[in-house]
């Protein structure tokens, strides 16, 4: 990520605060932008030390199936970089059932371990949030 | 309240920068202070000084640009979604500046609320 750097460099300004970040997928990873550049975000909060957690609701839970192939619309296939997560000790993924289950998925089809929660377990979790970003 | 905002759609294609900018405009009269304005997404097309709209119409480029010299706010263009969609220094609006997306993290640690625009 080409502005990891930048990220690195606020660290000092927002030492000690930490928050509750939410970032939420709600979209195909192709088609629009938004799924990319939520990744992106993500990486990026890694450096700062907060409490991170994703969600995939709706077409989100797209993002994270297994075996995505993006060589005919000529997209770069950037799925692999959920699996990186781990390591920038990303690891709070949570995944809608409802979603799932609506569009034949199971999480077996997903490419990373993630807890699947009911919307009301969901509803709970974004109330606990200080910081909810959708995309 | 210290608050935060975030620009996620184009001008004029999506009504999120127009809600933004008047969101904004309601919170300072308010007597609340806006930390920060980020531009993500086409979110960035908000930020190039070529834009001319009709004359008729609202110029929402220079809306920010002027909310920014009188209320002094900081409107941040991520640098990643900018150069995608070939928005650089040299065609930045006044009041604008091009920087990483660390700067939207911080952002949402020292606002008290980080209030999110478009779909």
């Amino acid at each position: 990520m080409s502005d990891l750097a930048a990220g690195g460099e606020m660290q000092e300004e927002t030492s000690g605060k930490v928050k509750k970040f939410m970032f939420v997928n709600r979209r195909a990873p192709y088609g629009t932008v938004y799924a990319l550049e939520a990744l992106e975000v993500v990486l990026i909060s890694a450096a700062f030390d907060q409490d991170i957690s994703m969600v995939f609701l709706d077409d989100g839970v797209y993002e994270l199936v297994k075996g995505q192939q993006t060589q005919a619309i000529d997209v770069k296939n950037f799925s692999p970089a959920y699996r990186a997560l781990d390591g920038y000790d990303i690891e709070k993924l949570y995944v809608d059932a409802d979603s799932l289950a609506a569009r034949g998925l199971t999480e077996d089809n997903l490419l990373v371990p993630v807890e699947v929660l009911s919307a009301a377990q969901m509803a709970e979790l974004m109330d606990q949030q200080d910081v909810v970003i959708g995309f | 309240m210290k608050l935060g905002i975030l620009v996620n759609e184009g001008p004029y294609t999506h009504q999120a920068s127009d809600t933004a900018y008047q969101f904004a405009l309601a919170a300072l009269a308010k007597g609340h202070r806006i930390y920060r304005v980020f531009f993500y997404h086409d979110g960035v097309n908000n930020a190039t000084r070529l834009t001319e709209p009709p004359q008729d119409d609202r110029h929402i480029v220079n809306r920010w640009s002027k909310l920014a010299e009188e209320h002094g706010i900081d409107l941040v263009v991520c640098v990643a979604a900018a150069l995608r969609r070939g928005i650089k220094d040299e065609i930045l609006a006044k009041g604008f500046r091009i920087s990483g997306l660390g700067q939207l993290v911080e952002t949402g640690i020292q606002a008290d609320r980080l209030v999110v625009f478009g779909d």
